[in-house]
């Protein structure tokens, strides 16, 4: 495999006052979510007290076994597949559209998904529940997903359309030339191609739509996601052991299939068509 | 050409593709403009000509990837015009290769049988058979990634061919390597077209190469062809001012000074290789033209030598002479000197405008 | 399928209609339609009698906004969220140029990593955390009373405005947790900005005589502006907006965010909630479009 000599470029070393504020910042950034870990296996039951008294791990059984966790747990997950499967259907067909067409209007159309995720959550809440209001529909399971899809798209949007210009043209032409028809050639040639970043735009999607609370507020009505639920535990101290095991899942959850998805965009990148 | 014209050309029998008054528009741009040739059956065609001549496009044209906003393509004898490019007997070979990354070589190669869902077996066998032939044996199961460019470039072959296509398309399939891989894999091509024996249409930038491979060559310019001959026609027989300065180096003489050189002030146009450096005291034989002139500069290639002249009376001629005897040194004295050229009168081409 | 294949390769108009009217449908009708509708609805008025909407057509709902009240939670926010940035601005700057400028290729995804994780790991969590971290028997309480600060520690709880019962239910409170929160998307931009100075500049400016302190100041700052303009349309942006931090570290006293979600809440006042909405919406496009005079969308 050909190798790339970088020429190496001299780093000067830091002065020690910006590294100190660089590491500072750092840790201001992680802390938080270590003590969350670490409090989700104290013996003490109000659980924040610091030093922690021992440890244990009775309380994640305890967790995992709570109902009301389960049900808005069940609730997020289901929310989250669906309006994953609604965002990358939505989201390629619209990255295929841009990349091979010009058209009136082309560039509104990347500003225009970007606008759910780019407005303050609020304004895309208030908007569906006005919308919602003006209609009298009522608040329903599919009014959270409808709102979660809405932002999920540009996710898969981005991730699709940045594949489909890394990728080579010509291959499409190639399949045809070689006699396969457009359907044909978009399930052996076009889909493998783009099996990376529908995985990666996927998984960031779900990740989005599982930790989302804003919209979810406005639009869910007496249904609660985990994370709502996990908001409205926060303010009973008698739960709190549970409160914390389920933060620590939750980011267990979270963060892993990002890293996950991490991996897979970067491994794309190098295995593009490439003339020697 | 008269109707009666037009349906004999159709009708002949070893004509493989016909176009008929193409054109491609693409908005304003004319990239290929009221373009008719035809290709015969079973020979090595190059489409020659500058980048943006129009003879990617037609190449495109044939294949399909472009539709005419005009004119009639013809594929032995059937209208091609309005097919999509996988109902062609036609198949690519890519600039970029093409190849899909995600498949292996063996993949690839295999990749129109399966389409045709030809049975496992046999596709094996056949891609075996086609990686002998463009002398790959055994690579079948790396990876694109894995390969070097020439070696993409011989799959890319295998996978068109192994379709048994009636034409084969290459668009500049040799722009990518180095000088020594090129002049070899143009000596493979010409080979491989013999033995196959299917038409093979060429488009290239490099005259060298067109005059290298090619039994005709059409050469073109801002989408129109400027004239299609064997490669000994074009370079010796220009037909246009074009042609006789895209193939070869033209030296184009016209108006007063070409008077003073011929008597007529028709242009002409001659080679560089046809012309020989002489002195001033000896008299010019017969049946040659001659212009005086100073030698301004002068460029050792080692195998020859090619001269800028300055003639007396305003303009340049190329001359170009084997170093059959003289040293570097020698050649390098030249530069300065007063010199006469000559050069025989039939070798002298007019060229219309 | 052939057929199919070749009728739609012959119209590609067709072949675009079917690839993007799904997803401009669903667009423009869902999500511009939604926001069509908050902007009706602010025009709408909730009669207070009946508990009901009214539609028809009035700026009493606008009106309103111009009560004392209203105006000292679109203050209080506006003022929470220029501070929110400007903490955020400095703590991120210095991170940011770490790993910009000196960081080797290597550590440099891993930092880059390092500050992304907490922007994906569950917002509710983080903001949680610090409930935790603040609370009165939690790590802060933990750490002022090891160094015997605790005296001041409730002197400063005792003064106006910042303080509070407990740092948990503070001002302050409610602004460590707003930059903890936002600072990834501080800090993402200005390295992104950072990176985009040529070495060569830096360069020049040593061979012009500057040194350090000087080539930050003139050519490496105004370099990283963008950046910083970038980074302060997201945290001003979600300050604005948020309701959950303000919830659970705040006491009575109301944010915009928490203002909205009450009104269209237990009230159902929505055309109070979407006019309210507004507010943040015009304060963000006056920003951006300031923003976009500096040049903060190249940094984005």
């Amino acid at each position: 495999m050909p190798s790339k000599v970088k020429r190496a470029a001299p780093m000067d070393s830091a002065p020690w006052s910006i590294k100190v504020a660089a590491g500072a910042a750092l840790l201001f950034l992680h802390i938080p979510l270590w003590l969350i870990f670490l409090y989700s296996f104290t013996t003490e039951q109000s659980a924040y007290s610091f030093p922690p008294p021992g440890f244990t791990l009775k309380w994640i059984p305890q967790a995992l076994a709570n109902p009301e966790m389960q049900t808005s747990l069940l609730l997020t997950l289901r929310v989250a597949a669906l309006a994953t499967l609604l965002a990358l259907i939505l989201g390629t067909l619209a990255a295929a559209a841009v990349y091979r067409y010009d058209f009136f209007g082309k560039e509104a159309i990347s500003f225009m998904l970007v606008l759910p995720l780019a407005l303050p959550g609020i304004v895309t809440g208030i908007s569906m529940r006005s919308a919602m209001s003006l209609m009298d529909i009522p608040f329903s399971f599919w009014t959270i997903v409808i709102g979660h899809a809405t932002f999920c798209v540009v996710t898969v949007y981005n991730n699709v359309l940045a594949r489909f210009r890394r990728s080579s043209g010509s291959i499409v032409e190639a399949s045809m030339d070689l006699g396969a028809n457009g359907f044909q050639t978009f399930w052996h040639v076009v889909m493998p191609d783009l099996a990376t970043a529908l995985l990666a735009g996927g998984i960031l999607a779900f990740s989005l739509s599982f930790d989302e609370v804003i919209v979810t507020t406005f639009t869910s009505g007496q249904q609660q996601t985990l994370p709502i639920w996990l908001y409205s535990q926060m303010l009973k101290p008698r739960n709190r052991p549970i409160t914390n095991v389920t933060a620590m899942l939750v980011v267990l959850a979270t963060v892993l299939p990002i890293l996950l998805a991490q991996r897979l965009i970067g491994r794309s990148t190098g295995e593009t068509t490439d003339q020697s | 050409m008269d109707a009666a014209g037009r349906f004999v050309r159709v009708g002949m029998a070893d004509s493989a593709i016909a176009f008929e008054g193409v054109s491609r528009h693409f908005g304003e741009v004319r990239a290929v403009d009221d373009v008719t040739l035809d290709v015969r059956d079973g020979e090595f065609f190059s489409m020659l000509g500058p980048s943006g001549s129009g003879k990617t496009t037609c190449l495109r044209l044939i294949a399909g990837f472009e539709r005419p906003t005009s004119g009639r393509i013809v594929l032995y004898g059937q209208d091609v015009s309005s097919l999509p490019p996988y109902e062609r007997p036609v198949n690519t070979v890519f600039q970029d290769y093409a190849l899909f990354p995600h498949m292996t070589v063996g993949q690839n190669i295999a990749y129109g049988l399966m389409i045709k869902k030809v049975p496992g077996q046999e596709r094996n066998k056949r891609v075996d058979e086609m990686l002998d032939m463009v002398q790959l044996p055994g690579l079948a199961t790396r990876k694109p990634s894995q390969l070097s460019g020439g070696q993409r470039q011989r799959v890319a072959l295998a996978r068109a061919l192994i379709n048994h296509p009636r034409v084969l398309l290459l668009d500049e399939p040799l722009g990518a390597l180095d000088l020594k891989l090129r002049q070899q894999m143009q000596v493979e091509l010409k080979n491989l077209q013999r033995r196959v024996g299917i038409t093979f249409v060429f488009v290239t930038h490099d005259q060298e190469e067109a005059l290298t491979m090619s039994d005709r060559i059409a050469v073109f310019s801002r989408g129109k062809v400027e004239q299609i001959g064997t490669p000994a026609d074009v370079y010796e027989h220009p037909a246009t001012p074009f042609v006789a300065g895209f193939v070869g180096t033209s030296n184009l003489i016209e108006g007063e000074m070409a008077r003073r050189i011929t008597g007529s002030e028709s242009r002409f146009s001659i080679r560089p290789e046809k012309i020989h450096l002489s002195s001033r005291q000896k008299e010019p034989e017969a049946d040659t033209f001659f212009a005086d002139g100073r030698v301004r500069d002068v460029v050792y290639l080692g195998l020859y030598t090619r001269y800028l002249v300055e003639l007396d009376g305003g303009g340049d001629l190329v001359v170009v002479e084997q170093n059959l005897r003289s040293t570097s040194m020698d050649v390098m004295r030249a530069r300065g000197q007063d010199v006469r050229l000559v050069w025989n009168k039939e070798h002298v081409r007019y060229v219309g405008s | 399928m052939n057929r199919l294949s070749t009728y739609l390769y012959r119209r590609p108009r067709l072949l675009l209609a079917a690839l993007l009217v799904p997803p401009l449908v669903w667009f423009v009708v869902i999500y511009l339609g939604a926001l069509g509708a908050m902007l009706i609805n602010s025009f709408y008025a909730l009669d207070s009698f009946t508990g009901q909407v009214v539609r028809t057509f009035t700026l009493k709902t606008y009106a309103k906004l111009l009560d004392p009240i209203n105006v000292q939670i679109f203050a209080r926010t506006t003022i929470m969220a220029l501070c929110v940035t400007a903490a955020c601005i400095l703590i991120a700057f210095p991170l940011a140029y770490y790993i910009a400028r000196f960081a080797s290729p290597r550590l440099k995804t891993f930092l880059y990593l390092a500050v992304t994780l907490p922007l994906w790991s569950s917002y509710v969590v983080r903001v949680y955390s610090w409930k935790l971290i603040l609370a009165q028997e939690g790590i802060v309480s933990w750490f002022t009373r090891l160094v015997h600060l605790d005296g001041l520690l409730q002197l400063y709880l005792g003064l106006p405005v910042v303080g509070g019962p407990s740092l948990a239910v503070s001002m302050t409170g409610i602004f460590i947790v707003f930059v903890y929160i936002w600072l990834p998307y501080m800090v993402l931009p200005i390295q992104s900005a950072l990176e985009r100075v040529p070495k060569s500049l830096i360069e020049a400016s040593g061979d012009l005589g500057a040194n350090p302190g000087q080539t930050f100041r003139n050519v490496i700052l105004p370099l990283a502006l963008p950046g910083v303009v970038a980074g302060s349309i997201f945290t001003f942006s979600l300050t604005l907006g948020d309701f959950i931090v303000p919830s659970l570290f705040g006491s009575s006293s109301f944010f915009i965010g928490k203002a909205v979600l009450t009104y269209q809440g237990t009230s159902g006042n929505i055309p109070l909630a979407a006019a309210f909405t507004m507010g943040p919406i015009i304060i963000m496009i006056a920003y951006l479009l300031i923003a976009r005079k500096l040049g903060a969308f190249n940094a984005l």
